[in-house]
């Protein structure tokens, strides 16, 4: 800034001091001045009224007071007894205060019309709810009678709260009778949900936070924490600094502020990652680093299918090319010495040569593991998630922990984080995911839908044993027709989305299609849709989210929500009363259980003496609720006990629903008031058996899976015209997408405008200098954004990164739709881009 | 009728009659371009907030913000730059704010003899500023607009 604001600033603070002095001078001589002129406000005025609530943005879960005046959130502060994060926030959560007051919240619901009708090619209009759920009703209705229930679909979140996650399933599953349920949460961590289930077969990290201050190592597999969970981050550098012999080891494809606070960086080629877990897993056995009775005991070996392909459209070459689409996920029996022998073509010579990290550094990483002495906590996100062999991955980092016995126990855990508040409360245990069911059940399993049929009270036969939709593919069959009516909530899935101007976008506006947004704000998405609904957000509505580990956290309602936003919860259970169990559910099965003719959604699903079981009296008098206050009964707690029974005694234990809201948060399973912080371990949790020492009881046989697989290469690769690896994520400033953080000036200015983080050399290669503006072009789509060759980010030659959280650069466009073959769960981080200068480009006349 | 017209107020009058208050010079930021599918220019990238002058925090625990660049400042194993100004033993020759008295104590609230490592990573909380203006006004109500809008009675 200019010398001038100095010296005006100068200015003004002598003429504040003299006002000051002046007020000062009044107050002891005895003379009253105006109000405004007293600088100490005191009495019951300044008195707020605080509240608990758990931050809103990542999967962190730190623990947030709230300070409200006169329906405002007007503070917020770390939370000094919340055990995640005693006292702390990171920026995003400091600036909660702010989320919900951006000018432009959305506060009526708006329906695109011409001439007073609904018109997918109108403008959008200020409409009632009773409108816009009347149109809503009317298209699904005739979507459902002309296509049936595999036509209608809903694109969820993990950032719902459990209640809503819960009702939309519901909804969903035992209304329309469709699994097209999945959460925003598959492009976040499907990949690591599904490497639970298949290594352990249960969902869900068996430690928790506080082996952070109990490790010796943390190795960090695919993780910017100091960005992403920056306040986890603060525990292990509070254990680095306080403990001098802990180490911490950071794998990534580029430096960054996580790489600046770690006592050894490997930069590895996009996609090795899984050749360095193999290289371990050999160096482990080579050197008798295995801990044989252990997994003799406790272990079972499997061996992944192969060449799985890519997730991309049946028809692209890659697909077609790849031997086994349909089997990927079969893991077949196998031997320890089968797996020694597949994992020993990994030597040090082989993978320094593919990976580009020396061999005695590879070394060294790999003496982390196999020193019994040393307690390793490996931590890992979207670098190992978003993968192509994302499973795989996940399943090799357990290996390394359960070759060596390093698991189950304070300071040697693998450790999944995630990325949104509930991703584990809301879309995992809950089951908001196109084949799950609460409790990891899966919808393809019958007894598992008998299950949750009699929890339900539904008549049996109702809930669909087909698998739904997952993300990726609800665009895919928007695109192509063949899912018609479609309401997207909590999620910004146009901007987040892979590959969004040829997959995603069409499928919104393809004239078969009905679209809902349900939104605070007008995003990206919300544009682009057929009617938004205004949603309230947070503290405006009662709710629960389930941390990364483990922990259940409740808040209330604290402010009212404007205009007439109303939560995703009230939408649910409202819109459910437009439809009748005649029209929704076939004549077969009502024929079988007549007494199910004839009554509403509402009635059967919400209505149905369990989720009304409640009474307005139970709720805490000191706290509105608006959805309870509407429908008569205390909902959240209704839906809460009854999603318990799926599993309770279990290994999915719930405390009751009341204790959630004293606690700051509790650790399932909580079996007899207890929390568990460490599961599988005898001694640690109560469902191990004595004399066992290890059970991991979500398998049949107890034992966890060794996973023998290989390195396969990325989907897409730099080639001579498409040069440069891209590799897509989040700054520490922005949640996502920014629909809030892009909203709280402080935050905007902060990080104001997405870069295109490129190394120097290639930049001066291509004549390019910091500021300029360029093209981002994948054979895709492309971008215009601006170089950024400094700053936080440091890129190897021949990778570039830029983060999604700028609407004006959308770089979703350039991304590729690869998946993950087993979790569906998109490879954010790998795909095949240029970049050319914007001004030569326009002279040239494009590619 | 209060007093005082909350600014939150005036900001929510400029968009009367609009079915979107985003409606202002730079709605594509937050909205995304129209249709979705067009190419548009970036946005130019912005210039920090070098003044040194204090911002007033929005409420009393909220992290102050950077009013200097920090280009070049290592946060590391090593050396943590900003401590070189904002530690207690360095303010008298930096004349910079002293980190909060917060800032010594460890998870368990007991007060150390130095910094508390785990508040070693001060870019988690503070921030610098570029001199953008905002894309969309904010609404939020600083609480002394709420405590000092009516006159005590004497």
């Amino acid at each position: 800034m200019s010398r001038t604001n100095l010296s005006d600033a100068a200015v003004s603070r002598r003429s504040f001091i003299k006002a000051q002095a002046v007020a000062a001078a009044a107050a002891v001589a005895g003379i009253d001045l105006p109000a405004k002129a007293q600088n100490l406000s005191a009495g019951p005025d300044i008195s707020l009224k605080w509240s608990k609530a758990p931050c809103r943005f990542c999967g962190t879960g730190c623990g947030v007071m709230v300070g409200v005046k006169d329906g405002r959130v007007v503070a917020t502060h770390g939370d000094m007894q919340a055990e995640v994060n005693r006292g702390l926030n990171c920026v995003k959560g400091y600036f909660l205060s702010k989320i919900m007051y951006g000018a432009d919240r959305l506060t009526q619901p708006l329906m695109r019309m011409k001439n007073g009708v609904f018109d997918k090619n109108g403008d959008f209009v200020p409409v009632s709810w009773d409108q816009a759920f009347d149109e809503m009703a009317r298209q699904w209705k005739r979507v459902l009678k002309e296509k049936g229930p595999t036509a209608v679909g809903m694109f969820g979140s993990g950032q719902w709260t459990m209640f809503e996650g819960y009702a939309a399933s519901k909804l969903m599953r035992a209304g329309f009778r469709s699994n097209n349920l999945d959460p925003n949460a598959r492009h976040c961590m499907a990949s690591a949900a599904v490497g639970f289930i298949r290594t352990f077969g249960m969902d869900e990290p068996m430690g928790c936070y506080d082996d952070m201050e109990q490790a010796d190592a943390f190795v960090l597999w695919g993780s910017n924490m100091a960005e992403m969970h920056p306040i986890l981050w603060t525990r292990i550098i509070d254990r680095r600094l306080m403990a001098p012999h802990v180490k911490i080891m950071t794998l990534s494809t580029y430096e960054h502020r996580t790489t600046d606070l770690s006592d050894a960086t490997f930069i590895f080629k996009p996609g090795t990652d899984l050749a360095i877990l193999n290289y371990i897993a050999n160096y482990l056995i080579q050197n008798n680093a295995v801990k044989r009775d252990f997994v003799e005991r406790h272990c079972n070996v499997k061996i992944a299918t192969t060449d799985i392909g890519y997730g991309l459209r049946a028809e692209h070459p890659l697909e077609q090319r790849a031997k086994n689409v349909e089997t990927a996920p079969v893991m077949k029996p196998s031997s320890f010495d089968e797996f020694a022998n597949f994992v020993s073509t990994y030597t040090a010579d082989h993978v320094a040569d593919l990976t580009g990290i020396s061999k005695d550094r590879l070394e060294a990483l790999a003496r982390v593991y196999a020193d019994p002495k040393t307690k390793v906590m490996s931590l890992w996100t979207m670098g190992v998630n978003q993968h192509v062999r994302g499973v795989w991955a996940n399943q090799l980092i357990y290996n390394l922990h359960l070759l060596t016995g390093k698991i189950s126990e304070p300071g040697n855990s693998p450790f999944s984080l995630t990325g949104q508040p509930s991703a584990c409360g809301t879309a995992r245990e809950v089951g908001c995911f196109a084949h799950r069911l609460p409790a990891d059940m899966l919808v393809t399993n019958p007894e598992h839908r008998k299950t949750a049929e009699a929890i339900w009270k539904l008549p049996p036969g109702i809930l669909p044993d087909k698998i739904g939709y997952h993300a990726v593919q609800q665009d895919r069959m928007l695109k192509d027709g063949k899912l018609n009516a479609y309401w997207i909530t909590t999620n910004n899935n146009l901007q987040t989305a892979p590959n969004t101007n040829n997959e995603t976008y069409p499928g919104y506006r393809n004239p078969q299609n009905f679209v809902v947004v349900s939104e605070a704000y007008p995003t990206v998405t919300a544009m682009a849709a057929d009617v938004i609904l205004p949603t309230a957000m947070w503290v405006e509505k009662e709710g629960a989210f389930g941390n990364a580990e483990r922990r259940t956290q409740f808040w209330h309602e604290l402010v009212k929500a404007p205009g007439q936003a109303r939560s995703d919860l009230w939408q649910f259970m409202e819109f459910s009363k437009r439809f009748t169990t005649d029209e929704v559910w076939p004549e077969d099965l009502l024929a079988k259980s007549p007494d199910y003719r004839g009554r509403s959604l509402f009635d059967v699903l919400f209505a149905n003496g369990g989720t009304n079981a409640f009474p307005l009296s139970d709720m805490d008098p000191g706290y509105d609720n608006h959805e309870s206050r509407y429908f008569g009964f205390y909902v959240q707690k209704g839906l809460f006990e009854e999603f318990a029974k799926f599993g309770n005694g279990h290994g999915h234990d719930y405390a009751p629903f009341d204790s959630y809201h004293q606690a700051r948060g509790l650790r399932w399973p909580v079996v007899n008031g207890q929390e568990t912080r460490w599961r599988y371990r005898e001694g640690m949790d109560p469902y191990v058996d004595k004399g066992s020492e290890y059970q991991f009881y979500g398998n049949a046989d107890k034992k966890a899976n060794l996973l023998a697989a290989p390195y396969e290469p990325p989907a897409e690769v730099p080639d001579q015209e498409f040069d440069l690896w891209l590799v897509t994520g989040r700054v520490l400033e922005h949640w996502h997408s920014g629909s809030m953080t892009m909203r709280v000036p402080e935050l905007y200015r902060a990080f104001t405008g997405a870069v295109l983080f490129m190394h120097p050399d290639d930049a001066q290669k291509r004549g390019l200098r910091r500021g300029q503006e360029v093209r981002v072009l994948s054979r895709r789509g492309e971008i215009r954004t601006r170089v950024e060759t400094r700053g936080r980010n440091k890129v190897p030659p021949g990778l570039v990164f830029v983060p999604f959280f700028d609407a004006s650069q959308l770089i979703n466009k350039v991304t590729l739709d690869a998946t993950d073959p087993i979790s569906k769960q998109t490879d954010f981080k790998k795909c095949a881009v240029k970049v050319l200068p914007a001004q030569e480009a326009n002279l040239g006349g494009g590619r | 009728m209060r007093g005082l017209l909350p600014a939150a107020l005036l900001g929510l009058l400029f968009f009367v009659g609009a079915p979107f208050a985003q409606q202002t010079a730079d709605a594509p930021r937050l909205t995304g371009p129209t249709p979705f599918t067009k190419e548009t220019p970036a946005p130019p990238m912005q210039r920090q907030v070098t003044d040194d002058v204090r911002r007033r925090r929005n409420y009393p625990d909220q992290p102050p913000l950077i009013p200097h660049a920090i280009e070049g400042y290592a946060t590391d194993l090593n050396a943590n730059k900003c401590l070189s100004c904002h530690s207690r033993k360095f303010t008298e020759q930096s004349q910079a704010p002293m980190i909060s008295v917060t800032h010594f104590q460890d998870r368990e609230g007991n007060t150390l003899g130095g910094v508390s490592p785990r508040r070693y990573v001060c870019l988690a909380c503070h921030v610098t500023q570029t001199a953008a203006a905002p894309l969309v006004p904010n609404t939020f109500t600083d609480m002394d607009a709420l405590v000092g809008r009516e006159p005590r009675a004497k």
